[in-house]
């Protein structure tokens, strides 16, 4: 793959991956990857299933082993909101007891979960219900709060607004500019939604079928590399299903 | 029974509930009961070989949760399969290698009379699975939600999940005496499965667990001077009817 040197950032690098590969058994999911996260910028990661983009997540926080080298910057914290969680439904843990534990793990105080509940626009009375009972939307905003808990300077995001309906995917999608802007911190977000990426990213990584690239949204989201990505002709809206 | 040994038996009810709560919400409630059996070649062992039962027993719980842990990295069906394969043929060979006399207070617990040193023993280790799962209870939250989740909050999954089979195997161990190896699984899982159902937060399920496994822990031996029964299917006996009682709430 590649290597492209975003102009314009000054910025120490916060991430470094440098060609990283990742397969299971025989099948190479990720391929000689290599990219660079300047501080306080955002990358969207795109491409079609399969392609490895949750399973590049996974990399980044430690949660597979792979083949190259991930490079964090000393002092990063990082906040990660997973696609999907399998949680039963009657398990009795509240999403209060799932905040409070994150931030007493934090050294924070009680209080910073409030904040953080108050940010992502989740009730006390939503938080005291158990979280296997909350709608996707709603436990969506829990795992963005329980990510904020943390104090990250670093936000990963998988599919963030996936099963949250069209105001609420708006509303979280502001959220985090504005904690982003507030913090100065790094986003790394996976979406399908282009018009997102045209908005939010100040890089795209795309990943799946082709030479891969990465680069300001405007410049590398050509026609042609889109199609080239997904194998198919797409518009702006991409549809995961 | 004398004093010391209620004391113990109490002791062991308030570790087993709470260890039991993190038990059922992982979904291990088969792995969890069928580890205990491996305790009874343990026992076997130490029998034949003059050394107290239970130091057989332990070792060989130690050995089958690092097996249950090395299994937990795989696919959760083929554990499961390898779990009921492996525990039940550790039944078979233990039933093989005890007498009689000995395979029924193992299975079932017996009415022994419990050293000083074994009373000490069994007060430290009792104490240190409680303090064990208040103090990691909050890692052991978010592991349950989500393992990715707890590794970017700076826990080591791998070494908290052994952790906390060491001391579900411990806790196991402690029971023997009294539950023996088929029924202390269940003191273990029943008064945490009653807590799942009546319970709304985490601080309400740990002391519903806790109460269950008392109150049955403290039910058992009196019904048992009263009916004249063995204590530890009584003790059974008693959490299993509060979890029936338990199933006529409605799930709310």
């Amino acid at each position: 793959m590649t290597e492209f040197q975003a102009d314009g950032q000054a910025a120490r690098p916060i991430l470094e991956v440098d060609r990283v590969s990742i397969g299971f058994g025989a099948r190479r999911v990720l391929d000689d990857v290599t990219f660079r996260v300047p501080a306080g910028t955002t990358l969207a990661i795109l491409g079609p299933n399969g392609a490895g983009k949750t399973v590049l997540f996974k990399a980044l926080i430690g949660a597979l082993p792979f083949d190259g080298s991930i490079r964090w910057a000393p002092g990063t914290r990082i906040g990660y909101v997973p696609q999907k969680l399998d949680i039963e439904r009657d398990v009795p843990m509240t999403g209060l007891d799932f905040l409070r534990a994150r931030a007493h793990l934090a050294g924070e105080p009680d209080g910073s979960v409030t904040h953080a509940l108050s940010l992502v626009g989740v009730s006390r009375e939503t938080a005291k219900q158990p979280i296997g009972v909350l709608s996707g939307g709603q436990f969506q905003r829990l795992l963005l709060a329980f990510a904020l808990v943390g104090r990250p300077n670093v936000l990963l995001l998988d599919e963030p607004t996936a099963g949250v309906d069209e105001p609420g995917q708006e509303q979280l999608n502001e959220l985090v500019q504005r904690v982003q802007r507030d913090h100065g911190l790094t986003v790394l977000f996976i979406s399908h939604e282009l018009t997102v990426v045209y908005r939010y990213a100040t890089n795209v990584l795309c990943l799946g079928r082709g030479s891969g690239c990465i680069g300001p949204p405007q410049v590398v989201l050509t026609p042609d590399r889109l199609h080239e990505m997904y194998g198919t002709s797409i518009g702006h809206h991409v549809h995961d299903h | 029974m004398t004093i010391e040994a209620v004391l113990l038996s109490l002791a062991v009810a308030v570790a087993a509930g709470l260890v039991g709560c993190f038990a059922v919400m992982r979904r291990m409630a088969l792995a969890s009961d069928a580890l205990s059996h491996v305790a009874l070649p343990g026992i076997g062992i130490a029998i034949a070989l003059h050394v107290h039962p239970l130091i057989g027993a332990a070792a060989m719980l130690f050995f089958g949760a690092l097996l249950v842990w090395a299994l937990e990295e795989r696919t959760r069906a083929a554990t499961e399969t390898i779990i009921g394969v492996i525990f039940s043929a550790a039944l078979a060979i233990g039933s093989l290698m005890t007498s009689h006399e000995d395979l029924i207070d193992a299975l079932f617990g017996g009415a022994g009379a419990l050293g000083g040193v074994e009373l000490g023993i069994g007060f430290v280790a009792a104490a240190a699975i409680v303090w064990f799962v208040l103090a990691e209870r909050d890692s052991l939250i978010v592991t349950l939600v989500s393992p990715d989740l707890a590794r970017t909050a700076g826990i080591n999954v791998r070494r908290l999940n052994l952790l906390y089979l060491q001391v579900f195997a411990l806790t196991i161990a402690l029971g023997l005496r009294y539950l023996g190896v088929l029924l202390m699984g269940a003191l273990i899982i029943i008064p945490a499965a009653t807590a799942k159902r009546v319970a709304t937060d985490l601080r309400s399920m740990l002391t519903v667990a806790v109460a269950v496994a008392v109150t049955a822990t403290a039910l058992g031996p009196a019904l048992a001077v009263w009916l004249q029964r063995e204590t530890g299917p009584l003790i059974v006996t008693v959490a299993a009817a509060m979890f029936l009682i338990s199933l006529l709430r409605r799930p709310s």
